[in-house]
């Protein structure tokens, strides 16, 4: 039978027939049969909005902690409440020197995370973009990867003492891996077709890859240093509670000695005041470094 | 094959060429040149190796037996735009070009002849369609290509943007003139642009015959479709008389009905 006659509607199921005879969640109509669509894309917010958004959660956190601190539901000994954990900064600061602690961690973090990350990046266009690199070095990385970076902080401290090597080689070899995984994956993932196309227009070697692997592998590259951030901040605690005489984490395993609530709660706040920051840090990279995504046409 | 009349030098030449797939042999002697400002249709069922041929040609796979010439300022179009999505449109253009033609106004000007001059700053992914083949077409051209090649380049464009494109395809290579390969299934785009079409089938040309029609040209007439049919036969279609319908309309029955759904 001729087509025409027996199917009034073409294809079945066509998006544009869900669109004119499905009317979605939210969608009125008004009597007519006709509707107007709603918009998939709700208005965004403005800045501060967003922002005062943001902000409820830890300031949530904050005013039950002060609630049950000073009602008493929560023993001093248990938890400092927040008017102490203030005062004890401030004493910490003017008298023992947290400025210079924080520093230290900080440095240590930073040198750690980018030799960590930066080797990982290396490692992971290699094994991605290779089938050489993959062979060599996969199975070695994954080997590795398993083991628990605490149990390598004794073999350090044992090679070369409690300076600040075992540390920061620490924190860089923890970092590598999340950011080694995520590199390599995302190399992987690269449009083939894009890439073809890129050397049929004469790119190769190293400008393909700067120029086109790396960027459209940005995305994983940065989830990796997402993850490499926050494990460089664990490493972190843990090499300066073992085996240090400065930094936050020497501050937070004194205090634990002799058990100092508040001093613990303020070196816990400062890490997670660092992690806030790494985020953050990690964000503005994202917009900078990847401004094609911001507007983007679905076809 | 030889020169064809009223062309220049070869821009292509295959002999003899053999492509296999592990066991499956793909291309089995595959004899062509294409002159320099020649326009050649390389039509074929999908399956047939048209796709495996231009890839040949652009040094993306190697032949497994047989020459390939080629010169070296050859550029593809791909079916689809294949534009780098963290580059803006102007560097798309220019990609891959040595420092000092890599120029902003060298890309803007490629731009201009596609139409799409205005959008050099704009980001890939914002690009329609047909917009983003322009643009893969802006970046052919700025490399002033001796032979272009085109893998169904409008196969994946909506029916009026693939008539103005192949309109300005057929306009931009009577103005600079490269030597063409275009992969295509469609007759009549082959009709419309060829001076020569050969027919791939079975792994090797099994027709070429020479298109005589007056430029610009239009679908239809009974020319076009002498050779439409021609060309249709070889691929193995048959389609007696286009304006007749397929299949019998019946009889409307006593009460009225039509048939049944
Ligand atoms: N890399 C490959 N490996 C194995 N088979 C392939 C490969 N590329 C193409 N083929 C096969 O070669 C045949 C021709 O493919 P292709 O040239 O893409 O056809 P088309 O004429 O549709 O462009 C197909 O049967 C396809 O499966
Ligand atoms: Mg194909």
């Amino acid at each position: 039978m001729a087509e025409q006659f027996t199917r009034p509607f073409g294809s079945l199921g066509s998006a544009e027939q869900q669109a004119a005879f499905g009317t979605s969640d939210g969608e009125l109509s008004d009597g007519s049969g006709l509707i107007s669509p709603e918009p998939v894309h709700k208005p965004t917010r403005s800045r501060q909005r967003s922002l005062g958004l943001r902000v409820v959660g830890p300031l949530a956190v904050l005013g039950v902690w002060w609630l049950l601190t000073a009602t008493g539901v929560i023993k001093p000994f248990t938890l400092a409440s927040p008017p102490t954990v203030w005062r004890t900064f401030w004493d910490l600061l003017l008298h023992q020197n947290l400025l210079s602690d924080i520093g230290v961690s900080l440095v240590r973090a930073t040198v750690g995370l980018a030799i960590g990350a930066g080797t990982g990046l290396i490692l992971g266009v290699t094994v991605g973009l290779f089938a050489l690199g993959e062979e060599l070095l996969d199975s070695t990385l994954q080997m590795f990867r398993t083991i628990p970076f605490p149990a390598l902080l004794f073999l350090f401290i044992a090679w070369f003492g409690i300076g600040e090597t075992p540390k920061v080689l620490l924190i860089a070899l923890a970092t590598m891996f999340p950011m080694y995984l995520n590199a390599s994956n995302g190399v992987r993932n690269v449009d083939r077709k894009v890439v073809e196309a890129a050397r049929s227009f004469g790119l190769k070697g190293r400008s393909l890859i700067r120029q086109v692997v790396i960027p459209l592998s940005m995305p994983s590259i940065l989830n990796g240093l997402r993850f490499s951030v926050g494990v460089s901040i664990i490493a972190l605690v843990f090499a300066e509670s073992i085996a240090s005489n400065s930094g936050i984490g020497y501050l937070l395993n004194n205090a634990s000695a002799v058990q100092n609530i508040p001093v613990i709660v303020v070196c816990i706040i400062l890490y997670a005041i660092l992690g806030i920051l790494a985020d953050l840090f990690v964000r503005t990279l994202e917009r900078r470094l990847m401004p094609w995504r911001r507007q983007v046409a679905v076809r | 094959m030889t020169d064809t009349p009223g062309f220049g030098p070869p821009a292509v030449v295959l002999r003899d060429v053999t492509k296999s797939f592990g066991e499956r042999e793909v291309l089995s002697g595959v004899n062509l040149t294409v002159a320099e400002g020649e326009f050649v249709a390389l039509l074929g069922a999908s399956g047939s190796g048209k796709t495996t041929l231009l890839r040949l040609l652009l040094g993306l796979e190697e032949v497994t037996n047989g020459e390939v010439l080629v010169p070296v300022a050859r550029t593809p179009v791909f079916q689809e735009p294949r534009l780098v999505a963290s580059k803006k449109v102007w560097r798309n253009v220019v990609i891959g070009l040595p420092k000092e033609r890599a120029t902003r106004e060298a890309a803007v000007d490629s731009l201009a002849v596609v139409g799409l001059d205005h959008h050099a700053d704009a980001w890939p992914g914002t690009l329609s369609g047909g917009e983003a083949q322009r643009v893969a077409l802006a970046r052919a051209l700025v490399r002033q290509p001796k032979l272009l090649l085109l893998d169904e380049p409008f196969a994946a464009l909506d029916a009026l943007t693939r008539l103005k494109m192949q309109a300005l395809v057929a306009e931009l290579v009577a103005t600079y003139r490269p030597g063409v390969l275009l992969v295509t299934h469609d007759v009549e785009e082959a009709l419309l642009l060829a001076d020569r079409v050969f027919v791939l089938k079975e792994g090797r040309i099994s027709l070429d015959v020479a298109v005589g029609l007056r430029r610009p040209r239009v679908v239809g007439g009974p020319a076009f479709d002498d050779l439409r049919n021609r060309l249709l036969a070889e691929l193995g279609v048959v389609e007696p008389n286009r304006w007749q319908p397929l299949v019998e309309i019946e009889e409307p029955t006593a009460n009225g009905a039509a048939a049944p759904n």
